[in-house]
């Protein structure tokens, strides 16, 4: 593979058999250059990953792993390259498009999940759902919630749940949409095994459901080794 | 519905501040309402009352008294004046109609008018039922008499001196109702009617039913008398009291006129005023001068309310300022999900607008119900009938400027979430 100053690297072969080639990569990432003020954070020559496939982003921490999640979610700007997610390139796209195209077609958990603490667990998820521009579905909403372990927790606020609770609302609300690019940050950081297992196979469930790529930021090898490849960024020289 | 109920959800997060806020809103909002109500009701039913009446002619004095006096029935008569020299005025081929009254007794708070049957025409009241008075000591009672003190025709009253509960009574001479006037919502429903004869006759000597006996100054002055001692609050009456009996010179309290032409307001008045004995006041122009200084009264209450609605606008204005610093996180996450940056904008007004809607709401509901109560005690006390049940225009326009002034204490903010810098403030959390 192609050795560029800082990055990347895709370790494990890619599983054959799926998507078609014409179908348009859910990212495709090239000579991508990011830096708060002077400070070089991001440098990345490709980056590509199918839909249907799945990828860790691994790294030490504030080698830029958060930073690269907000790039390919439009959140912010590159300095240099192109970010193209599901065939569009992200520069085309401005204002109300890229809000609308980032709530139709990509699914976030954060780091620090920022669940809006006025709303019940419900309401959150549902909340996505309605932004997203789709179909309001209460009973997705109900089954994603049971399969994340959450029934009876539906009408609690945000700030009467654990953190691992608090942890698996944000996937729910990440997945209710059904989104063609999953990304998450440090999903399991919180869970037990028990949990981390759960919500590991309702990412994984959710994105073979409809073709989606995922694509998780995580230390955690219990997560690593389900990823069908691995993205390894470092702290800048 | 979305941002609705998350404006909801928001504002419920911080339900002690939310809840000052909107009492606030109300509590000026309440204020604003209850002086447009009482201002634009006074002067309607002031300006009512006098539609009928160009001119007044009483005693000399302040023409302020006068015309509340003799057409408004809310202030004590300045005095009376010889019925022969008022006739003179009335008999001036200018003038299309002249009314006598004469004042000075009262039933249950509600004033007996000695006049003649036109007065009834002047405020454009018929019968209800029953007929009109022909013989003295018969009585037309207005609509809220007759309903206030259970009057009908064919019950009897005693008139009291003097204008308040607590004068003597002239029970000697009942009054004997024969009719009840149509409600008109002027100052007639108000009043008993009866001719002028029966009003000089309660005052003549007990033993002289015939009038015309002659002056009998001894009665005349032991009247004036007691009631100086026992009720010295009634005494602008009671020189018609000592004095009504001294026929031929006839005294009433006041001769109500209208013009036959507009031309006579301009020399009538004047004509009246330059020949000294009389005084001529214009209800219109005295209800101006009225209603001027009422209205400096108003204006000073309702910038004092407006103050109110400024100092809830700028607690909404902080309420949302600073909770848009902890809640910057959330703003980002929304951009997250999908929503624009108009969205947020729109959110951020809504909670805004949610607080004005309440308060206003609140406000209106309190504003028109302290209208009505005030109302009810005006009208038992002081005889002027206001309703909080009304809307004046003026209101409709309260509400947008109210709204406005919501609008513009949630524009800050809302300009801040628009402008909420989705990435850093994730990053920072
Ligand atoms: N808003 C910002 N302004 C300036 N520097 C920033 C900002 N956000 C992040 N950085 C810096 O950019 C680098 C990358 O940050 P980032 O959050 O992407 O790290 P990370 O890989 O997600 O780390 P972690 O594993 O701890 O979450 C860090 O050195 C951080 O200090
Ligand atoms: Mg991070």
């Amino acid at each position: 593979m192609q050795a560029p100053a800082i990055t990347t690297d895709v370790l494990k072969p890619q599983p054959t058999g799926l998507p078609s080639g014409s179908e348009p990569l859910a990212v495709d990432v090239t000579n991508l250059g990011f830096s708060y003020g002077d400070t070089t954070v991001l440098n990345m020559a490709r980056c590509e990953l199918q839909r249907g496939r799945s990828m860790a982003v691994i790294g030490p921490s504030g080698c830029g792993k958060t930073t690269f999640l907000h790039l390919l979610a439009g959140l912010i700007r590159p300095v240099t390259g192109t970010i193209r997610v599901l065939g569009q390139d992200l520069d085309e796209l401005q204002g109300t498009r890229l809000d609308r195209f980032r709530g139709r077609n990509i699914g976030l958990v954060f780091q620090r999940l920022h669940l809006l603490p006025a709303l019940s667990v419900t309401e959150n998820v549902l909340l996505a759902q309605r932004l997203s521009g789709g179909r309001v579905d209460a009973t997705r909403v109900a089954t994603l919630l049971e399969q994340l372990d959450l029934g009876g927790l539906e009408h609690r606020k945000p700030s009467m749940l654990s953190q691992g609770q608090a942890q698996r609302v944000a996937i729910a609300r990440a997945l209710v949409h059904s989104p063609a690019l999953i990304m998450a940050d440090e999903p399991t950081s919180a869970l037990d095994d028990e949990h981390a297992a759960q919500a590991l196979a309702l990412l994984h469930s959710s994105a073979r459901r409809v073709g989606a790529a995922l694509l998780v930021v995580t230390h955690d090898q219990r997560v690593r080794g389900s990823l069908d490849s691995e993205l390894e960024l470092r702290v800048p020289a | 519905m979305t941002w609705l109920r998350l404006a909801v959800a928001n504002l419920g997060l911080s339900p002690l501040t939310s809840a000052v806020n909107v009492l606030l809103m109300s509590l000026g909002t309440a204020s604003i309402v209850l002086l447009l109500l009482a201002g634009s009701q006074l002067s309607d039913t002031m300006s009512r009352d006098a539609r009928g009446i160009d001119l007044v002619l009483g005693p000399t004095g302040s023409p302020v008294q006068l015309v509340l006096s003799a057409v408004y029935h809310a202030d004590m008569p300045p005095g009376n004046i010889k019925l022969e020299e008022a006739q003179r005025w009335a008999d001036d081929p200018r003038v299309e109609a002249a009314v006598p009254i004469s004042l000075g007794d009262s039933h249950r708070g509600f004033r007996i008018v000695g006049t003649t049957a036109e007065f009834a025409e002047l405020f454009g009241a018929g019968l209800a039922t029953g007929r009109a008075w022909d013989a003295p000591l018969e009585a037309v009672v207005g609509s809220a008499v007759a309903q206030s003190a259970g009057l009908a025709p064919g019950s009897s009253f005693a008139g009291t001196h003097g204008f308040g509960d607590g004068g003597h009574g002239h029970e000697a001479h009942p009054y004997q109702v024969v009719g009840v006037l149509e409600p008109t919502g002027t100052v007639v429903d108000r009043l008993i009617l009866t001719s002028l004869e029966s009003v000089w006759d309660v005052h003549a000597p007990a033993a002289s039913h015939a009038h015309e006996a002659g002056g009998d100054h001894e009665h005349g002055h032991e009247h004036d008398q007691g009631h100086d001692h026992d009720h010295g609050e009634h005494d602008a009456d009671h020189d018609h009291a000592g004095e009504h009996d001294q026929d031929p010179d006839r005294e009433i309290t006041a001769m109500l006129l209208r013009y036959g032409s507009p031309m006579a307001a301009m020399t009538l008045p004047r004509e009246i005023n330059a020949a000294g004995t009389l005084q001529a006041a214009a209800p219109a122009m005295e209800v101006a001068r009225i209603l001027q200084l009422v209205g400096i009264g108003l204006d000073g209450l309702s910038a004092f309310a407006w103050m109110l609605i400024l100092t809830a606008a700028l607690s909404v204005f902080a309420a949302l300022y600073g909770s848009l610093r902890a809640r910057r996180g959330d703003l980002a996450i929304l951009r997250c999900l999908g929503a624009t940056r108009w969205e947020l904008l729109v959110a951020l007004l809504l909670e805004g607008l949610l607080l004005t809607l309440v308060g206003v709401a609140l406000g209106f509901l309190a504003g028109h119900g302290a209208m009505e109560m005030l109302g009810g005690w005006l009208e038992e006390s002081r005889g002027v009938a206001l309703t909080g049940w009304t809307w004046i225009p003026a209101q409709t326009l309260l509400l947008f400027s109210l709204f406005g002034v919501g609008a513009i204490a949630a524009a800050i903010p809302a300009a801040q979430a628009y402008r909420t810098d989705v990435a850093r403030t994730l990053a920072e959390g």
